[in-house]
């Protein structure tokens, strides 16, 4: 943590920023001051309006009431573009890079100046960034070809392209390796040298209290803390992770107080509890290749074994096959090589259909894209993979009352909060239809269940109840495979992880002691065989 | 906690039987959906009579003229029996609207259907039971049409091709294929004009008793129970909404989407296929090179302003013939050229859209399209209205 | 019966490369221009009815104005005007591309006869014959070049023609080396990175449709001007034909104009083939072309690359 080199008058100023939607008040009366030489971390669970407050500043909202200063002037920032030219650049959470173009096109898109592109402009000046920076970019390689980090790279380069003194990072360690966030915090301390006023959201703590100078949390919209620089800097990690927890939460501090995120460092295996010796194998997956789609890599020669009662983790940088990974599984994606076995029958040509009625589930990471059908009740999405079956299809007629009855079971067993089984599900909220998922696929005697970034943006309290049930079905005889990016979460819950590199699976690591460092290692493509040599 | 509503509409037949509290109320909410159906046919209709006033014909006299060739002195029976084919190719379209599939090659479909019912029936009839050689008829029609949209079909299930081009290139090889037949193996040897032989008075469709109407129109009447029995409460009618809603969650949810795909095409084409046979066997009796009504065209809007609703759209349909029957006569009158309607027929689209936006901006979720076909789903959900 | 000499005369290959690429102009404009709007994520079904659009007034131009210049003007005035319709309704209301882009189809369809009929069903009055700008030197090679009974050569084509190549390169160097090019490409493939990088995408899209409408109605002009007359459905479909090839082309211009000079030729085979004493009935020609289509998708299914963003509205904040 570095002193902060400017401390007059802040860059950016937040006064009283207030910002409505129907329905919720994302921000209320929020006051920020960004000083340039410093990161000012953002911190709040998911749903805090965090990233209501970053829309405004990069011009993508406009707030209904409240000031913006900058440079002690009050200023209105009207659009992106507007936001550009103040100088407050934003590296957002998912990439904003055209796939299809290369980092060249990328960085020139948007300079209007003159007619003809100027590429070798373009190109000197990326060079420059690049070294300010401390990394490499090759400036004709497509964005889609670029592994997650270097296209984060490019993106902070974006972000300063035209000159930005502010730089807004929305949740950026969210796609990386550990050994990437630490480069993230050595880029970012070169910029805060050359006075960047950086700001950075996050939801994990102990991310907060490594990287960030000073410290704001929100709750539900509200500004509930603030930690300066001098009392991060003198006070121990463990009373600033209980004074944070306890703004955060308030009352309700301890009930959530076991989060991995929240707590002052990584947390290793602390509920592990691994399954008894000698069970069987109730998915095996034997040298499957599988193709990718789009910007994502597919699987090479995978080969791995859950075992009955057991909890697998994946994991990996975003991309690397994960998809693939858990497609093959369900059945959705057909393998170019290899067998999937069932409690040891080949089902790798076997329908999804068919798959899901001898017990194996998926619950996807695309909820609202894949997992519901919006416009249709809340009721039938619980049962769209069971269309056509009884007791709610009868000779392939809608049984209405035994759907309806059987929902309404369901809803109160999730703890679903909606006004009824009848409404469209795309009007519930990111945790109720993730809720709405896992009833869907636990229900009807699920066995082996694929879980696909199960918590990924839900707040703290669903997050928790979400890895009960996911312990609950591996206590209860069942297995999962929990496929995530969350390194912090495979570790709070898994057995044993996976990792996926590059579509390769490069290795397995019990959980315990050290697996967050081994785990690193394998992700960043150090095979175990390498390392054994 | 914010108050949801139901969206009562093709989309959510389970959402009927209960009592949920709505914004404005059931009864508010039926004269909203009626004010979205009607008006667009208005503003046509006005923005038509200005066009009218603009090329020197007096507009009230025009639309008198259709309502005289349409209703008044026996005319309803004609808006009647073109109500056949208008209901078959509404079922046709909207099964595979409802995947979000666009089948555009209709009017090709029609046509081929057509071609190959004139050639055969006279044959037919002559040889076999009338009852046998009608239906046969009817079944080769359809097979026709669907036949006609398999290479679009399969395209679009293996290779995701776009069916708008397919369907519309298919449509237009079929209206030249349908000539070639006309003149070539099902002339008609007794006449030097390109048709094919005249089906006898009493070997085409009867009537209904007391009346001129075929009992085609009954066929097509059946047909749209049938098909909205089907799309509502049937499985397979919920894997067709499922598909145009989101196809990444059909597949998710297991259903086999190539197949799926096909069979919708199919059934649309069969459906387009027995409008052409009831048409033939019903009406004209044969067929000429040159006849292209293009029943589809004008009929588009109407399934969109039905939202997809088969029972929906029987009353917009029977508007529609009112108004294409009288309006040939009124045309006629006039000194226009009967295209006037493809016209109208444009601007209720329009309007439609405008008014669907309109409507939008007032309250969310409501839509003509089933929301498969509106991709812009999204917007309107999260265009606020600053508080 | 073919006599094999007859099909190797100049007069043949010259005439059928000659008149195809004429034929093939009108198409190519409609192409080109689809091109630039698919390229910003609109798709433009209405196509069909703007270049009927301009063909009409296209016709009424160079009636009244004696000018073929004037007809191409009119023309494209009245394409700019029929794509404000896809401005307005679907760039910035959002509303569904297909569903109004048939809706101008039929409307351009249905006026355009009404308007035909109501003033010049009677008079069917004729436009003269297309001057033919030859190019200096080039008119001077032997076959190709010289006017050989009164038909026209490959290098002495009407002017229209060779600015409309000229355009086809000109585009293609917008394409590939300008901030226009790149912004159309980015509105097409992720429209949210253009609006993060500052560029309206309304804007963008919005002039890219106006564009395609202008380049639309030119097609048109020239397609009345080549027949000699108007007609209703005039088009004949050439409207989806150019969509069909702006999407095989990969938004490619140079693709576009040899997919139009192609479809050109197989437009004009039925007069060399007349030439030549080979009598098809003109429906299997008229079929021609859609078939050859029908086989290249069947073909090249796998091939045909469309914009990610194609046919969606953008809103920003959406998510």
């Amino acid at each position: 943590m570095n002193a902060p080199n400017d401390t007059g008058v802040p860059i950016v100023q937040l006064v009283g920023i207030t910002k409505r939607f129907p329905g919720v008040l994302a921000n209320d009366r929020i006051d920020l001051a960004l000083h340039g030489g410093e990161v000012h971390c953002l911190l709040g669970e998911n749903g805090a309006g965090k990233s209501t407050l970053i829309g405004i500043l990069s011009g993508l909202l406009r707030p209904d009431a409240g000031t913006i200063l900058i440079d002690g002037v009050e200023t209105t920032i009207a659009s992106p573009r507007a936001a550009l030219e103040i100088g407050v650049g934003t590296v957002p959470q998912h990439s904003a890079l055209i796939p299809a173009l290369t980092v060249l096109q990328n960085l020139m898109l948007g300079d209007n100046r003159r007619l003809r592109l100027d590429a070798t402009g373009a190109r000197q000046r990326l060079g420059e960034l690049a070294d300010l920076l401390g990394v490499e970019v090759d400036p004709d390689t497509k964005a889609i070809d670029l592994s997650l980090g270097n296209q984060q790279q490019v993106e902070i380069i974006k972000a300063l392209w035209r000159g930005s003194r502010v730089l807004i990072l929305d949740e950026p360690t969210s796609m990386l390796t550990p050994q990437g966030v630490e480069e993230l915090g050595k880029v970012l301390a070169r910029l805060k040298e050359r006075g960047h006023a950086i700001i950075f959201i996050t939801h994990k703590l102990h991310e907060a209290l490594s990287l960030g100078d000073r410290i704001s949390i929100l709750r539900q919209g509200r500004l509930v803390g603030a930690i300066e620089p001098d009392s991060l800097r003198s006070a121990s990690a463990e009373d600033l992770r209980a004074e944070i927890v306890r703004t955060m939460f308030g009352e309700a501090a301890r009930a959530v107080s076991d989060a991995p995120e929240l707590q002052e460092e990584v947390v290793e295996g602390l509920h592990v509890e691994p399954p008894a010796v000698g069970a069987d194998t109730v998915l095996e997956l034997q040298h499957v290749t599988a193709p990718g789609e789009g910007a994502e890599l597919g699987i090479d020669d995978v080969s791995l074994e859950l075992k009955e009662g057991e909890i697998l983790g994946v994991a990996g940088v975003d991309g690397n096959g994960q998809r693939s990974l858990a497609e093959v599984i369900a059945g959705q994606r057909t393998p170019a090589r290899g067998d999937v076995l069932l409690y040891g029958a080949r089902v790798t040509r076997l329908p999804v259909a068919s798959r899901q009625k001898l017990g194996l589930r998926y619950v996807t990471d695309d909820r609202i894209g894949e997992g519901i059908v919006g416009p249709l009740p809340v009721g039938l999405n619980l049962f769209l993979k069971r269309i056509g079956q009884r007791p709610f299809w009868r000779h392939g007629r809608l049984q209405r009352a035994a759907v309806n009855r059987r929902a309404a079971e369901l809803v109160r067993e999730f703890d679903v909060r909606t006004p009824s089984v009848s409404t469209r599900a795309a009007t519930l909220s990111g945790g109720n239809i993730q809720k709405v998922l896992l009833a869907r696929e636990l229900s009807f005697d699920p066995k082996v269940v694929v879980f696909h970034k199960p918590t990924y943006g839900l707040d703290v309290r669903t997050t928790g109840t979400v890895r009960e049930l996911i312990r609950g079905l591996a206590g209860g005889g069942g297995s999962a495979l929990v496929v995530s990016t969350d390194l912090d979460e495979l570790l709070e819950v898994c057995d044993r992880i996976a990792v996926l590199s590059r579509g390769r699976l490069v290795g397995v690591v019990g959980n315990g002691q050290g697996a967050a460092e081994e785990v690193g290692r394998l992700m960043l493509g150090e095979s175990d065989a390498e390392r054994a040599a | 906690m914010t108050t949801t509503r139901t969206i009562v509409g093709p989309e959510a037949p389970l959402a009927a039987d209960l009592h949920l509290p709505t914004k404005y109320g059931r009864a508010e909410h039926v004269l909203d959906i009626l004010i979205r159906s009607i008006v667009p046919i208005l503003l046509a209709l006005v923005a038509g009579g200005l066009l009218l006033l603009a090329l020197g014909h007096n507009p009230l006299i025009f639309y008198r003229d259709i309502w005289r060739g349409g209703v008044e002195s026996g005319s309803w029976q004609d808006s009647a029996i073109r109500m056949a084919p208008f209901l078959l190719i509404a079922a046709g379209l909207t099964v595979i609207f409802r995947a979000n599939i666009w089948n555009l090659g209709y009017n090709g479909q029609f046509l081929l259907a057509a071609a190959l019912v004139s050639g055969y029936a006279p044959a037919l009839v002559g040889d076999l039971p009338l009852w046998f050689a009608t239906v046969l008829l009817f079944l080769l029609a359809g097979a026709t049409a669907a036949l006609w949209t398999l290479v679009p079909a399969v395209l679009k299930a293996r290779y995701g091709t776009n069916e708008i081009i397919t369907t519309l290139m298919m449509s237009f090889i079929a209206i030249d294929l349908a000539s070639i037949l006309i003149k070539g193996p099902f002339h008609d040897p007794t006449t030097p004009l390109p048709q094919t032989e005249v089906i006898p008075l009493e070997k085409m469709l009867p009537s209904i008793p007391g009346t001129r109407i075929h009992v085609g129109v009954l066929v097509a009447f059946a047909a749209v129970l049938v098909v909205h029995f089907v799309l509502t409460r049937t499985s397979w009618g919920l894997r067709i909404q499922i598909l145009g809603a989101n196809p990444r969650a059909a597949r998710h949810v297991g259903i086999k989407l190539p197949r799926l795909i096909i069979v919708a095409f199919l059934t649309s084409g069969f459906l387009i296929g027995l409008a052409a046979a009831a048409d033939i066997l019903g009406l004209w009796g044969y067929i000429r090179t040159g006849w292209n009504p293009a029943y589809g065209d004008t009929i588009i809007p109407f399934v969109f302003l039905a939202r997809l609703n088969m029972l929906a759209v029987v009353p917009f349909i029977a508007f529609f013939s009112i108004l294409s029957t009288g309006g040939d006569l009124a045309a006629q009158q006039a000194g226009l050229p009967t295209d006037f309607l493809l016209v109208l027929v444009g601007l209720i689209l329009l309007f439609m859209t405008v008014i669907e936006y309109l409507g939008r901006r007032r309250e969310l979720g409501e839509s003509y399209l089933s929301p498969g076909l509106r991709q812009a789903l999204r917007a309107p959900i999260l265009r606020r209205r600053e508080a | 019966m073919i006599l094999a000499s007859q099909v190797w005369t100049q007069l043949f290959w010259t005439t059928l490369l000659s008149g195809g690429l004429v034929a093939g102009t009108p198409l190519m404009f409609t192409a080109l221009g689809e091109t630039i709007s698919e390229r910003a994520g609109v798709l433009n079904i209405g196509l069909e009815g703007m270049m009927l659009l301009g063909a009409y007034f296209g016709f009424l131009g160079t009636y009244y104005g004696h000018s073929v210049w004037l007809g191409y003007l009119c023309g494209m005035a009245a394409g700019i005007g029929a794509s404000l319709v896809m401005v307005v309704l679907c760039v910035w209301l959002g509303l569904d591309q297909i569903v109004v882009g048939i809706a101008i189809t039929l409307a351009g369809e249905g006026v355009t006869s009404v308007l035909y009929q109501t003033h010049f069903s009677t008079s069917q009055p004729l436009l003269g014959a297309v001057p033919r700008d030859p190019i200096p030197l080039l008119d001077q090679i032997p076959i190709l070049g010289k006017a050989v009974n009164g038909e026209f050569p490959l290098f002495s084509q009407p002017l229209i023609v060779y600015l409309g190549l000229a355009f086809a390169v000109l585009l293609t160097w917008i394409y590939r080396s300008t901030n226009v090019g790149l912004n159309l490409r980015a509105a097409g493939e992720k429209p949210e990175a253009l609006d993060a990088a500052g560029v309206s995408v309304m804007a963008t899209r919005s002039y890219a449709a106006m564009a395609t409408g202008a380049l639309a109605g030119i097609g048109g002009a020239l397609l009345v001007i080549l027949t000699g007359t108007f007609q209703p459905f005039l088009t004949q479909g050439q409207g989806f034909i150019a969509i069909v090839i702006a999407m095989l082309a990969r938004g490619n211009p140079l693709g576009v104009v040899a997919g139009s000079f192609l479809f050109g030729i197989s437009l004009s085979l039925n007069d060399e083939l007349q030439l030549i004493g080979v009598n098809l009935s003109p429906e299997v020609l008229h079929m021609l072309p859609f078939v050859l289509i029908i086989v290249a998708l069947v073909l090249f299914a796998r091939r045909a690359y469309l914009p990610p963003a194609l046919a969606l509205p953008y809103v920003r904040g959406a998510r």
